[in-house]
């Protein structure tokens, strides 16, 4: 029983990793004032050219810096047409996703079959022999650190930093920030960049560790699954890993129960990591007025200097 | 809040317009498929291109091909539009396009609809399937012979009948060889998610499955069971790239020849609407080279027991078979037909889970 515990929980890390990455990304620039509905088609050209960076040139360092500037590549252009040519930012944010997940296959063309072996885990000496949580919390592959690192990163920079009150003074008031003298539009730009390059890493994440192999549309609607969270976690780095890691969670252990021939049917059970997340993290952020706080005032709205 | 739903409105109507064009300049008399998944998902719909390509090749017809198609509204949209645009005959390639297919067909009764894996058919409305259950019992037996934990993982799409049907086939004819053994099922609810299907994988070897195979269409499964160190089946095409030590054969879909002969009889004038439900025996459904892992005996047998369906000695679904409660539901002697087949919804001796009926 206690190799199946320990199992399934290394199975949850890798299940909520990239959701993490993709949806903490999406965050940063929806609290900018941006919704990017674009996640999944970064997500999956992340996905290939990390795939493809690890199997030509065999470095998995590089790979995952390639997943990560490619999805910031991809997001440049939703930029430009958002900031740059005030298109609707739902109507582009779709055709980005339609738009990454033909690239996608169109660049993949001639990956589809080939294995790879998957990131090396990193050990951390000592910790991770220890008994019961040595290898469950210290012999993950870098990303799964990382994105504990972006997380904690993340809620410091957004309540902490300086840059983090600019940015989401931004996001709530574009005009007020524009009025005292912030660029507007510049802070936009790099937090798309960032969001792109998020979801790229999460790309980058599922063809190298989740399953080491590239085929089309590998992503299969987690870019959904991000956008999803970061609302229902309102906003906040901590509720997103919290809801990642229930969805992640739930998802795993439902396959569990099913193995293990637990009596419920099957549809109930692949329906239970959409309701608990959703019930969980709608009861922790009930509170109608700290929604309205953490919530960006401007997202969606395009934002013009001179009117 | 008003202009947001306008902007809703017109992404969707952007998206929609931009589809329609990349549609509406197909060429009369031209062949159209509709497909579940990617044709890149080296399974299900990659087999399905294999033959569109086939057709395109043998017969010179132009085709077209919509991808990642869901099944539900959109599907109807898709095979109207494919419908309306001039093309004389349209294959949908996936069980849950029976009802659009079945609703446009009415619609256009001068165009040829062909519905993989349903029921319903019309004048214009022929279905086509191919007797996986004999393949699955084909990989039972070499299941029977290989593992010793005696427990098999089963990654399953959907509860419909198409695939407790091979679920049942795979254990029966894996208890043949090993009476004690048992095959654990988790549902996954797609055809078509690597990271789910893997996890699912993942799940199944850490409850004691030392085989695992599946009814989903990506390699994940295999590739999982080549980093563990357990064998699997690959499904649909030959899946040993992405496991070379782990894949010990593949169910092969081979629909090139069913196509070809119905885009010609389309061509011909002498099309008409049937039923086609071929297996071994005909080539719709084929076993790929076996692997390493199979030494020369098991190979022998898994050859007998596809000879024996083949030359009709022997039926995957003979009794005496038990149901899931241990009750005799099919006395020795006796077959299951192909009504009991294509309706089946109850597991057989030797399933862990539910079917979800």
């Amino acid at each position: 029983m206690y190799e199946i515990t320990i199992a399934a929980l290394l199975t949850i890390i890798t299940a909520a990793t990239p959701l993490v990455y993709a949806a903490i990304g999406e965050m940063i620039a929806e609290k900018s004032g941006v919704l990017n509905l674009g996640v999944e088609g970064m997500i999956l050209v992340g996905a290939v050219c990390g795939f493809a960076t690890v199997h030509f040139s065999g470095s998995a360092t590089l790979a995952i810096l390639v997943g990560l500037v490619a999805g910031a590549g991809l997001s440049l252009i939703f930029a430009v047409l958002v900031l740059g040519f005030q298109a609707t930012q739902v109507a582009t944010g779709l055709a980005l996703t339609i738009f990454g997940v033909g690239v996608s296959a169109l660049l993949g063309q001639d990956l589809v079959g080939i294995a790879y072996d998957g990131l090396p885990k990193i050990s951390i000496p000592l910790l991770s022999s220890l008994p019961l949580f040595g290898t469950l919390l210290f012999a993950h592959d870098i990303m799964v650190y990382g994105s504990f690192i972006l997380v904690i990163a993340t809620a410091w920079f957004l309540r902490r930093t300086r840059a983090g009150l600019i940015l989401r003074a931004v996001g709530d008031s574009h005009d007020a920030a524009h009025a005292i003298g912030y660029p507007v539009i510049r802070i936009r730009y790099m937090a798309i960049l960032f969001g792109g390059a998020m979801a790229g890493l999460s790309g980058a994440y599922l063809s190298l560790a989740y399953s080491p192999l590239w085929i089309e549309n590998m992503s299969a609607g987690r870019g959904w699954i991000a956008l999803a969270l970061v609302v229902f976690a309102t906003w906040r780095p901590w509720r997103v890993l919290v809801g990642a890691y229930l969805f992640g969670g739930i998802t795993i252990l439902q396959l569990h129960a099913q193995a293990l021939g637990v009596g419920v049917p099957a549809q109930v059970m692949s329906m239970l990591p959409y309701l608990a997340t959703i019930v969980v993290l709608v009861m922790i952020s009930r509170d109608n007025n700290k929604i309205k706080l953490n919530a960006p005032a401007c997202i969606g709205k395009p934002f013009h200097p001179t009117s | 809040m008003k202009s947001n739903i306008m902007q809703k409105l017109a992404a969707v109507l952007a998206a929609a317009m931009l589809f329609a064009a990349t549609l509406a300049n197909a060429e009369e008399g031209a062949v159209g498929f509709v497909y579940v998944g990617p044709v890149g998902d080296h399974g299900w719909t990659y087999r399905h291109d294999l033959g569109r390509q086939a057709v395109e090749k043998a017969l010179g017809v132009k085709t077209t091909f919509v991808e990642s198609v869901p099944e539900g509204a959109d599907a109807e949209r898709v095979i109207r539009k494919l419908a309306s645009s001039g093309h004389s005959v349209i294959f949908t390639t996936s069980f849950g396009y029976m009802n659009p297919t079945a609703k446009v067909a009415a619609q256009f009764p001068d165009v040829k609809f062909e519905h993989a894996t349903g029921y319903k058919r019309a004048e214009n409305l022929s279905t086509y399937s191919a007797r996986f259950y004999e393949g699955r019992a084909v990989l039972g037996t070499i299941a029977g012979h290989l593992s010793k934990t005696g427990v098999v993982g089963y990654i399953a799409s959907f509860p419909i009948p198409e695939v407790v049907r091979g679920i049942n086939a795979f254990i029966l004819a894996m208890r043949k060889v090993n009476p004690d053994a048992v095959v654990k099922v988790v549902w996954v609810n797609s055809w078509y998610d690597p990271g789910k299907e893997g996890d699912a994988a993942k799940a199944l070897i850490d409850q004691g499955a030392d085989i695992i195979t599946q009814h989903t269409d990506s390699p994940a499964p295999l590739q999982v069971a080549e980093q563990r160190g357990v064998h699997g089946f690959g499904q649909a095409s030959d899946m040993s790239a992405f496991a070379p030590n782990a894949q010990l054969t593949s169910i092969i879909d081979d629909w090139n020849p069913y196509y070809i002969a119905r885009v010609k009889a389309a061509m011909d004038g002498t099309w008409e609407s049937t039923d086609t439900w071929d297996g071994l025996k005909q080539g719709m459904v084929g076993i790929a080279p076996y692997g390493d892992a199979v030494p020369a005996d098991v190979r022998a047998a898994a050859d007998a027991v596809k000879a024996s369906i083949i030359d009709g000695s022997f039926h995957p679904f003979q009794g005496p078979i038990n149901n899931q409660a241990g009750e005799q539901v099919v006395a020795a002697g006796e077959t299951l037909d192909d009504g009991a087949l294509l309706g089946m919804d109850w597991y057989v001796e030797g399933v862990q889970g539910e079917s979800g009926q």
